[in-house]
């Protein structure tokens, strides 16, 4: 991340201090609340983040000003909703920084961006016998739509194994790479873990193999400067309702002509060039993956989400939101019959824990009557559970409005946890 | 911490920590697994049924305090019933932990009283739930897997 820089100039630009944080948390009204008679600290921000106004703001000007349809009004109305609805795809572009904006696919966030492309890239390029390489920090959501292609095509799934500290493998998944192997996906950084995976690398092996690379960056998108173009992969899926912005909105991005050689995946208006009994043609990318009326509000919460990231900082939220998980994992330490799952070296935005002798679901009940949200469970990677021995973790999950406070309830809430499972 | 104590009794904790009739039964007649896909807590219940009569009951698996002290304390609570009364304690647990009202229902809980307070948790009745829907599968004959969901 440094790269070039002086130490000193990176400290200087990357610094949230108290006051800057203060605003930032008055940006987001749903944190100003009582929840069983305690200030809510919500740490469960890798399940999704909350909406500062300014996305809020977004959404509702845009129902009572600009609501139409896109792409095909003449009048006023669906010209403004069209013009906001493209500015948003150039704002991904950006964000991303994809090379041209016409890469920019929008879905209903990862889940549906991962299903498109092992529908419409997979169903027309893979065959009996062809592998799909995947890890073992893999959320459902990039396991299970792999596995029904496999059922359709008579593809392969194949597992890359990762170490206790829930760090991938790369020579093992160097192994694992195959004249048959056509598409390694993997995430960026894992939801239950927070392990930060070196995905250039990856992708440098899988290109040398022939593969194609997908990246779920749901988890980094929130954390990370992303960017495509550096990181070399062939697509790479994000959910706004992570980054601050609405929930049924996402984003896919597919280097330019591996969507144009793609099929469409669901047909409707929208996605064609022209249609007649006989038959139809479709339209370019991303039209063709874009059937039906869109989620045009989503759309523009999402780019507004952005705009608000991208003023407070991708960096400095990054530099924040270390330092408050090194905080949180010495104070973690404190806690008797706790330990950390996952310390791979590279970690970005989560902690997941066990105590001894007390189940995560009770950690969540107990720790959520003090008004400490957290997430308790398989977190949606049980096959990673099952890798670590354990049947759920709990987690507490940050985010560039999380502070130092927020870490202390959860401390002070873990110590009242102890005192009444304590005993025995 | 008072709320807590509401839901997290001493009998709860010592049963999740202690659960009793814990481990597989060679001789079952009747057993089934239960399983909350929310959560991921199992559960696999054994019972040796004569006669229309529970003589025993022994569980395994992994789960939360308050599964894991349903499942210990419903195996106390119905040993030596028999299969109707057993579906019957059923019916009064579950109106009790849904905020139902049965007829006659004071005095017949026992022990089992301890879990009331789940009710104040809407998300956890399925954790205290699991081990009777289980017996349910169980005493039906059936071998699928009783889900929460």
């Amino acid at each position: 991340m440094a790269g070039q820089k002086t130490e000193e100039a990176e400290v200087a630009v990357s610094r949230l201090d108290s006051q800057s944080l203060a605003d930032l948390r008055a940006d987001f009204p749903v944190l100003d609340q009582q929840v069983n008679g305690h200030p809510l600290a919500y740490l469960d921000n890798a399940a999704t983040t909350h909406k500062p106004r300014q996305v809020i703001e977004a959404v509702a000007n845009y129902y009572e000003r600009d609501n139409s349809n896109v792409h095909r009004g003449v009048h006023e109305l669906s010209q403004r909703a069209t013009v906001a609805f493209e500015a948003a795809r150039e704002k991904v572009r950006a964000f991303i920084n994809a090379a041209n904006k016409n890469e920019i696919v929008f879905t209903r966030g990862t889940t549906e961006a991962i299903n498109l492309v092992a529908n419409a890239w997979g169903g027309a390029n893979l065959g009996e016998g062809d592998e799909i390489l995947i890890t073992e920090l893999e959320h459902h959501s990039n396991i299970v739509p792999w596995q029904m292609l496999a059922q359709r095509s008579g593809a392969v799934v194949k597992v890359a194994p990762i170490n206790d500290a829930g760090e991938l493998e790369l020579e093992a998944l160097a192994d694992l790479l195959s004249p048959r192997t056509r598409m390694v996906a993997l995430n960026y950084v894992s939801n239950t873990l927070g392990s930060i995976n070196p995905v250039a690398e990856v992708v440098r092996l899988a290109h040398d193999a022939g593969a194609l690379v997908l990246v779920d960056a749901a988890q980094a998108t929130p954390h990370l400067a992303v960017d495509v173009q550096e990181l070399d992969c062939d697509f790479l899926a994000f959910s706004g309702h992570k980054v601050y912005g609405p929930t049924g909105i996402g984003a896919l991005f597919g280097r330019a002509e591996l969507l144009e050689a793609m099929p469409p995946w669901q047909g409707g208006g929208d996605m064609i060039e022209q249609v007649s009994f006989s038959g139809s043609t479709y339209a370019h990318p991303p039209a063709r993956f874009e059937a039906g009326t869109p989620n045009v509000a989503g759309v523009v919460g999402l780019g507004a989400a952005i705009d608000y990231l991208e003023s407070a900082g991708i960096e400095r939220v990054a530099t924040h939101e270390h330092e408050l998980l090194d905080y949180a994992e010495g104070r973690l330490r404190e806690i008797p019959g706790l330990s950390i799952v996952g310390t791979a070296a590279e970690k970005t935005g989560a902690h997941s824990f066990v105590v001894e002798g007390v189940h995560p679901h009770d950690i969540g009940t107990v720790l959520d009557s003090y008004g400490v949200a957290i997430r308790a469970g398989h977190h949606c990677t049980q096959p990673l559970m099952e890798r670590l021995g354990l049947v759920a973790t709990a987690r507490a999950s940050f985010a560039l409005y999380s502070n130092r406070d927020d870490v202390d309830r959860l401390i002070d809430a873990l110590l009242k946890l102890t005192e009444l499972f304590g005993d025995g | 911490m008072d709320d807590l104590r509401q839901l997290y009794q001493e009998t709860i904790l010592d049963h999740g920590r202690r659960p009793r009739n814990f481990g597989a039964m060679d001789d079952a007649t009747h057993q089934a697994d239960g399983y909350n896909p929310l959560c991921g807590d199992k559960v696999h219940l054994y019972l040796k049924v004569n006669d229309g009569v529970v003589e025993e009951l022994k569980f395994e698996g992994q789960g939360c305090a308050i599964s894991t002290s349903s499942a210990s304390l419903m195996t106390e609570a119905l040993k030596g019933r028999s299969v109707q009364e057993a579906r019957d304690l059923f019916a009064r647990v579950h109106a009790m932990l849904t905020g139902k009202q049965l007829d006659d229902m004071a005095g017949k809980l026992g022990k089992l009283a301890v879990f009331e307070g789940v009710k104040q948790y809407p998300l956890r009745v399925k954790c205290a739930t699991l081990a009777w829907h289980t017996l349910e599968n169980a005493l039906a004959g059936g071998c699928g897997v009783a889900k929460t969901e």
